[in-house]
């Protein structure tokens, strides 16, 4: 046996483990450098009155983005209105009721939509609802993301229905169920922890969108009556203050950031709580 | 023989002949008619001219080796099958001598009930997996539902075992009482028919005696017919009983004829077991 190259593939070894090991360790550390690089940024800004505040005039230092906050929720509350229920119906119609050939055919299609950039996303709800109202508006932002969850809840709902076994589809069906009513009372409730929280991390992924509120929802500095006016929200206003001249709006931006991170790490972490006690229920 | 055969013997059947004085009674003693049935998943044709006479308030049982078709023959009876795609029937099926095929599927469904060979609850709560079927065909009115419950699971001998967690998931009982849950979901429709398919070939020998003993009870309120690989359990709970090989009906008859003296060579084979 030829001892240099074993020692040549020990060292390979060794080398390729420790860099492994590493990039683990740096993806892991990612997560929290941003964490704590957002938090000690913008630290000097996150205080209740940031939280609960609107923006003050340009020229004044303090304020908050409280405006944002609920902008965002509204927002995003018209997404989910509007991309959950399409996805949904369209991800039963895929799973239950398509063949095999077109199943593929729509399952291609919205991978395209998927991945379409926001940026055009944007440029669509701009000339579908912007243009023909004449103004910016929380609805625009809203049809914008909601196209932008379509996607991922129609891939969701067909994932999580077709883990529903078909016994369950037949014990309904022998009972004189219809096909829909089998769907809705017995296959949508067995899948429904898993339907929730991938509509949840749907939304979480949205939730920063920039790009496409730009020109739709476009931002506001004061609270925003209805849903048809300019309508401020988190990411967009990190993007004005970021690139605002004054050094007291860039910490603002880094608050915003944190306050941003913080909300759809939530959102996240209560998804995964909701799958995995779904699963626990399940095995039981 | 045997649909002939068959058909005389039920002429001579004394408990038909006593409920039947008049024409129309005997004329609904038999529920369930297969007539020269086909039945082909795309190409391969599963079931070869399958004609036979299930008898109203009567246990009928299927035996056969395994892939023989008699889940295919019991599935064609509630036109489960249809769910299926790419399949095709052929023949005639009548259930109280009209066309099962040319009614409206979800009545069938609710006239022949059917128990599948793994139990499948609902993941909902106990009452709400008896109560489904009767919600699904309209019925609102909470005390008629909740007698039907009650009454649904007294005869699938679950009642006692389950009275106080009716609010617990169907998913908490164990397997033998799941599986007589899903025989009380069937029977509170109060189908005329109830198909089982090998409904105790998950369960232990005592889960097993229970089953045996409800169907035997519920014998006088539907018509039984179940799918068996257990030979015994055929001829403990059989009136008649049928065997299936290859897709074809090789013989029908009275349970005690079939196994006792049969009058095919295959159907010898089979219950002596010198056969799969
Ligand atoms: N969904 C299906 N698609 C195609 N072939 C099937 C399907 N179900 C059953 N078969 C075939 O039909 C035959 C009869 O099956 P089945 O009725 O399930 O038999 P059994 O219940 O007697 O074991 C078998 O050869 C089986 O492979
Ligand atoms: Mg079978």
């Amino acid at each position: 046996m030829d001892l240099r190259v074993s020692r040549r593939r020990k060292i390979v070894n060794v080398v390729m483990l420790s860099l492994s090991g590493v990039c683990t360790a740096l993806v892991m550390g990612v997560l929290f450098f941003i964490l704590g690089y957002l938090f000690w940024h913008g630290a000097k800004s996150l205080n209740w009155n940031f939280l609960t505040q609107v923006p003050k005039p340009s020229g004044q230092t303090g304020g908050g983005v409280a405006n944002a906050i609920a902008g965002s929720a509204k927002v995003l509350l018209l997404a989910t209105c509007i991309g959950v229920p399409i996805g949904f119906l369209a991800g039963v119609y895929l799973a239950e009721y398509s063949g095999k050939t077109f199943a593929f055919t729509i399952r291609y299609v919205v991978d395209l939509l998927n991945g379409v950039p926001s940026i055009v996303i944007g440029i669509v709800a701009y000339a579908l609802v912007v243009r023909p109202m004449g103004h910016y508006s929380a609805l625009a932002g809203g049809v914008a993301l909601g196209i932008m969850m379509i996607p991922i809840a129609v891939r969701t709902t067909e994932e999580f229905l077709r883990s529903v076994p078909n016994s369950m589809r037949e014990g309904a069906m022998a009972l004189g169920a219809t096909r829909a009513r089998t769907i809705f009372t017995v296959v949508a409730p067995a899948a429904i922890s898993g339907l929730i929280s991938g509509m949840m991390l749907n939304l979480a992924r949205v939730a920063g969108e920039t790009a496409p509120l730009l020109f739709t929802a476009l931002g506001n500095m004061f609270w925003s009556r209805g849903w048809l006016q300019p309508i401020a929200t988190l990411p967009v206003t990190i993007y004005n203050y970021a690139i605002a001249p004054e050094e007291d709006l860039h910490q603002q931006a880094w608050a915003a950031g944190f306050v941003l991170l913080f909300l759809v790490l939530g959102i996240n972490v209560t998804a995964r709580m909701i799958i995995a006690r779904g699963s626990a229920s399940a095995r039981r | 023989m045997h649909v002939a055969t068959f058909r005389q013997q039920l002429a001579k059947e004394p408990a038909i002949a006593a409920e039947g004085s008049g024409v129309q009674k005997t004329a609904l003693a038999v529920k369930l008619q297969a007539e020269n049935l086909n039945f082909y998943y795309g190409k391969f044709q599963a079931l070869h001219g399958i004609s036979l006479s299930i008898v109203t308030y009567k246990i009928t049982a299927f035996i056969g080796p395994s892939g023989c078709g008699k889940s295919t023959f019991l599935r064609t009876m509630n036109r489960m099958n249809e769910t299926v795609r790419n399949t095709r029937v052929e023949g005639k099926l009548l259930l109280d001598g009209q066309d099962l095929r040319e009614m409206d599927v979800t009545f069938v469904r609710r006239r022949v009930g059917m128990v599948f060979q793994k139990s499948n609850p609902f993941p909902k709560t106990i009452f709400d997996n008896v109560a489904y079927g009767l919600r699904v065909n309209g019925v609102r009115s909470r005390p008629v539902i909740e007698a039907a419950v009650e009454r649904s699971l007294r005869r699938a001998a679950l009642w006692d075992e389950v009275k106080d967690k009716l609010r617990k998931p169907a998913s908490a009982l164990s397997g033998g009482q799941q599986q007589r849950l899903c025989i009380a979901r069937a029977l509170a429709v109060e189908p005329e028919v109830l198909l089982l398919d090998e409904p105790c070939s998950a369960l232990d020998p005592i889960a097993t005696l229970k089953i045996e003993e409800l169907l035997f009870q519920i014998k006088d309120i539907t018509t039984i017919v179940i799918v068996t690989h257990n030979m015994q359990q055929a001829a403990r709970l059989a009136d008649y009983t049928g065997f299936f090989l290859m897709g074809k009906l090789i013989e029908f008859d009275d349970t005690r004829k079939i196994f006792q003296n049969p009058s095919k060579k295959e159907t010898e084979d089979y219950v002596t077991g010198r056969f799969g």
